[in-house]
């Protein structure tokens, strides 16, 4: 902690700072002191908690499939293999739902995205000061938020790759032609509006990304924030809030995970659907 | 709440899962659930297939005993029949054997009965000349009255 008896103020804002390495202005590398620091550092900056524990939850999602994928059999399944095919299954008939086309990307893609935001999304329910007080006080680290998801970075990341495959996939299966063309005569169908139209398509598409990861990272945000607070409080109540919020939560990050999921899918549908 | 570095940290992590979940983790899964969901269609099918063949043999069955019951059947009329007409041609062979001997005696009796009549009538004629003789007292012309005797015994 900053202090030893840190205002109701510092306590949100000292939980709400990531453990930032980066540049200072005077030239050192290192890690940031302070969020002003940390601020400082503009662009040129990586956040080691949430890089940490998401490659850690991402390495924990794949090896704990790759192993049920390495004894997948015809054989009546057990234990892990039968989650794993659960999941496998769950995501694969989403898929088959709303997508059309062929591509051997998007049900991967979709699995990847529901385990791995999903295990991000479930740090929140570790005690708010459980790890962030380890790694003060066992390894010296001031700043430290485990879960990843509550990083816009993260979310705008995963988004953006979404982003950019919606571009890949409306290029490819359209051609530029047809991109272009989606673009410039929707809605109105006449070449006086095509201004109109693109600005109107443009704002669109773009609205895609930004909503996907705002939505994600609002929604986390917003309930870590309530942990935080029911943190603030005299230790004996604590349990009358955070239990119901945390069960209440459960529900949310299975179902940020899953609409994350599901919008990818649709997103990428319409890419390769025309109109 | 800063945008930096960590975005593009994050979508190249993210890039590398989705690779290696695509490339090692969704093919064997999706093939052992394909590869299952086709091993039950196909222990259906043989299930289906047996019960059919169940069937047809079962129906296979009972035609053959309905058949093997005619036939049967059949059979034992043809022997009933046979032994009708055994019994039939016994009873006429009885019969026409029984006629025949019948005959064969009737006529050995009428035989019998012509042998003793000629001899009875060879008695009767000489007889008649003793009878005649002692009665006349006298001989007879045999020669002439033997047309008359014999035509006497004829009459007998």
């Amino acid at each position: 902690m900053a202090s030893e008896n840190p205002t109701a103020s510092e306590y949100i804002k000292h939980h709400l700072q990531n453990l930032t390495f980066g540049q200072h202005p005077d030239g050192s590398w290192g890690i940031a002191e302070t969020s002003k620091q940390a601020a400082d550092m503009g662009f040129w900056a990586i956040h080691l908690d949430t890089m940490g524990f998401s490659i850690g939850l991402g390495i924990l999602f794949l090896a704990m499939f790759r192993f049920a994928a390495k004894k997948a059999s015809v054989a009546t399944p057990t234990g892990l293999q039968n989650f794993v095919e659960l999941m496998v299954e769950f995501v694969d008939n989403s898929v088959k739902e709303s997508f059309h086309g062929k591509s051997k990307v998007i049900a991967p893609l979709a699995l990847t995205i529901f385990v791995w935001i999903f295990l991000m999304n479930l740090m929140d329910l570790v005690p708010i000061d459980f790890i962030p007080r380890i790694a003060t006080d066992v390894f010296g680290i001031e700043y430290f938020k485990i879960v990843p998801t509550t990083d816009i970075n993260a979310a705008l990341g995963m988004s953006l790759s979404v982003f950019f495959l919606i571009i890949f996939y409306s290029i490819s299966i359209k051609g530029v032609g047809g991109f272009m063309k989606e673009l410039t005569l929707q809605p109105f169908n006449t070449p006086i509006m095509i201004p109109f139209n693109f600005v109107l398509e443009v704002v669109g598409l773009l609205a895609k990304p930004v909503s996907l990861a705002l939505r994600l990272f609002g929604n986390l945000y917003a309930g870590e924030l309530i942990f935080i607070l029911i943190a603030l409080l005299p230790w004996g109540v604590q349990w009358a809030l955070s239990v119901p919020w945390a069960i209440f939560h459960i529900l949310v990050i299975t179902l940020q995970a899953f609409i994350f999921m599901m919008l990818t899918i649709v997103y990428l549908s319409m890419a390769h659907e025309e109109h | 709440m800063n945008l930096n570095l960590t975005l593009i940290g994050q979508a190249i992590s993210f890039a590398i899962f989705v690779w290696f979940c695509m490339k090692f983790v969704w093919p064997p899964v999706i093939a052992a659930l394909e590869e299952r969901s086709k091993k039950i269609a196909d222990g259906l099918e043989a299930a289906n297939r047996a019960s059919r063949d169940l069937e047809l043999a079962q129906e296979q069955a009972d035609q053959i005993l309905r058949e093997s019951k005619d036939n049967a059947a059949e059979i034992i009329e043809q022997a009933n029949k046979r032994a009708n007409q055994m019994i039939d041609e016994a009873k006429e062979q009885v019969i026409a054997d029984g006629k025949r001997l019948r005959e064969a005696a009737q006529a050995e009796i009428e035989q019998d009965v012509m042998r003793a009549k000629e001899a009875l009538r060879a008695q009767v004629s000489v007889l008649a000349f003793a009878g005649a003789e002692k009665i006349l007292g006298a001989t007879i012309d045999e020669k002439a009255h033997s047309e008359i005797v014999e035509q006497l015994a004829k009459e007998l």
